[in-house]
């Protein structure tokens, strides 16, 4: 129960501080938003209508879900490390690993945001019919997504404690995973040795889930139980990443430094 | 001979110092790896979609991606003294201000230039896109003219740092409208008619559709007015953005708005 009251509380405050900032917050509504014009420009330049449609909206939709985050998670500890406030995380008694969740559930939520901008912009300025066949089924599948996304970008934020300039890195992660979970191009148009990675990316999963519950047909729930699995595997590997990269730094007295 | 120390020494200084951008976990995913992977994204895009060739994504989004540095660059000379706290001093310094900015501007096209170019040819491999050699120089005159316009609404950019603090956001935004605008993923003619008169105010517009015409085989000739008409974009731009910096900086200093904008 203090775990989940942590969570929530943490997760609460995070998300308020990041709807105030005119990146984290108003940048990650507007850069999706860019990029879906672009794409519902293309495919109604390609004659494309009915599920094409659909499907180009939900993937440009999810999109933004992973661009509130990539960047802003791999941000994420070097900002705490500028505002003085990773070594108060370190020292307090809760798992460092715990207290970052929420903070990347929190950037994947303002993805939720720029999910509900990108469709509404799609219906109302490109007339495209939101049709959804399965509506408890899709809003399962978009919560799911939302935090197996924010399970990824935990393990990156993790994964770049030691480096200042890790929102390049994350910055850089922003369209590929764009690109080879599947969201606007399937993935088995991709070259074969991409297929593999994509598959071990929660977000390819998630969005079959949501494409299927939008759409019908196909199967979510298994969709949705490899979200599940892979966003609890990246929970794991952070955890022990975050233990062992937090005794490094400790060790060295390289907390503020990295 | 000061002006012209600063408009080459004190550019180039400010371009090392105000990025970070030396180390290669900086320049590697932003330069090279991210308009490569741009580039991938809409050529994939268009083949879902439908519409287009490789060559086409390719063109348009290598040389959408000069427009980079050349925005965040520019808007950085100002959001970045801002931040330092070295603002007021360059404010405050004798320095005519035309060299002072358009130095700034000089390695920032430069930058724009090669980010696009790497882009343009890695982008052409990976996707088995065909580029004669005997285009290159050609289409490295266009790309050069687009990144020079591009730092010249750039130049614009950093004038409205002097109101806006969020410039990471201002040239998010920038880039964005670009990328929709001037017709480097929709051709203009599939654009609505107003978006299309919009694009031919838009550096970008004409570079890249000369870059196109060159690709396909034209002469030089044939792209002639399209280079004339970007190249005019960019000096209207810059010398927009150096007005603007000029009135600016006066109103800052007047209101004292220099660190608080």
């Amino acid at each position: 129960m203090r775990i989940v009251r942590l969570i929530g509380i943490t997760w609460w405050l995070q998300l308020k501080m990041r709807s105030r900032s005119a990146f984290d917050g108003l940048l990650s509504l507007l850069w999706p938003l860019f990029f879906a014009t672009t794409i519902f420009l293309m495919f109604r330049q390609g004659n494309a209508a009915g599920p094409a449609m659909l499907s180009a909206a939900v993937g440009a939709a999810v999109m933004g879900i992973w661009s509130a985050t990539s960047t802003t998670a791999a941000f994420a500890l070097q900002m705490e490390r500028r505002q003085g406030t990773l070594e108060l995380l370190v020292a307090a008694p809760t798992s460092f690993a715990l207290l970052i969740v929420p903070l990347t559930l929190s950037m994947a939520t303002i993805g939720a945001y720029s999910m509900i901008a990108t469709l509404l912009w799609g219906r109302f300025v490109f007339g495209i019919h939101i049709t959804v066949d399965d509506p408890a089924m899709f809003v399962v599948s978009v919560a799911v997504t939302v935090i197996a996304i924010g399970m990824l970008g935990f393990l990156i934020a993790i994964a770049s404690v030691r480096y200042r300039t890790a929102w390049a890195l994350g910055s850089a992660l922003e369209m590929p995973v764009w690109l080879i979970c599947g969201l606007v191009v399937a993935v088995s148009s991709l070259p074969a040795w991409v297929r593999p990675i994509s598959w071990m990316l929660a977000p390819t999963w998630g969005m079959a889930a949501i494409r299927d519950s939008a759409q019908g047909g196909g199967n979510p729930l298994a969709g949705l139980a490899m979200c599940l699995g892979l966003a609890a595997v990246y929970g794991l590997i952070g955890w022990f990443l975050a233990r062992w990269m937090v005794h490094s730094a400790r060790v060295n007295a390289t907390l503020a430094l990295s | 001979m000061t002006s012209l120390r600063i408009l080459f020494i004190g550019g180039l200084t400010s371009y090392r110092a105000l990025f970070n951008w030396l180390t290669p976990w900086v320049l590697i995913p932003t330069f090279i790896l991210s308009p490569i992977v741009h580039i991938l994204l809409f050529a994939y895009i268009g083949r879902t979609a439908g519409v287009g060739d490789d060559r086409y994504f390719l063109i348009g989004n290598a040389v959408l991606n000069a427009a980079i540095p050349c925005l965040f660059a520019m808007g950085n000379t100002i959001g970045g003294e801002r931040n330092q706290g070295t603002l007021p001093l360059l404010i405050s310094s004798p320095a005519k201000r035309v060299p002072l900015f358009l130095g700034r501007a000089l390695p920032v096209i430069v930058n724009g230039f090669v980010v696009a170019v790497v882009a343009l040819g890695v982008g052409a491999v990976l996707l088995g896109v065909s580029l004669p050699t005997a285009t290159w120089p050609a289409l490295a005159i266009a790309v050069a003219v687009c990144s020079f316009s591009c730092t010249g609404l750039g130049l614009l950019g950093a004038a409205v740092a002097l109101r806006v603090r969020e410039t990471a956001v201002m040239s998010n935004v920038i880039f964005g409208i670009l990328m929709i605008f001037a017709g480097v993923n929709v051709p203009l003619l599939a654009l609505p008619g107003w978006m299309g008169a919009v694009a031919n105010w838009l550096p970008l517009t004409h570079g890249i559709e000369a870059a196109r015409q060159l690709a396909a085989g034209s002469g030089f000739a044939a792209i002639r007015a399209d280079l004339f008409t970007e190249i005019a974009l960019g000096v209207g731009y810059a010398g927009l953005g150096l007005l603007l910096l000029a009135w600016l900086e006066r109103e800052s200093r007047r209101k004292s708005t220099l660190d608080t904008a």
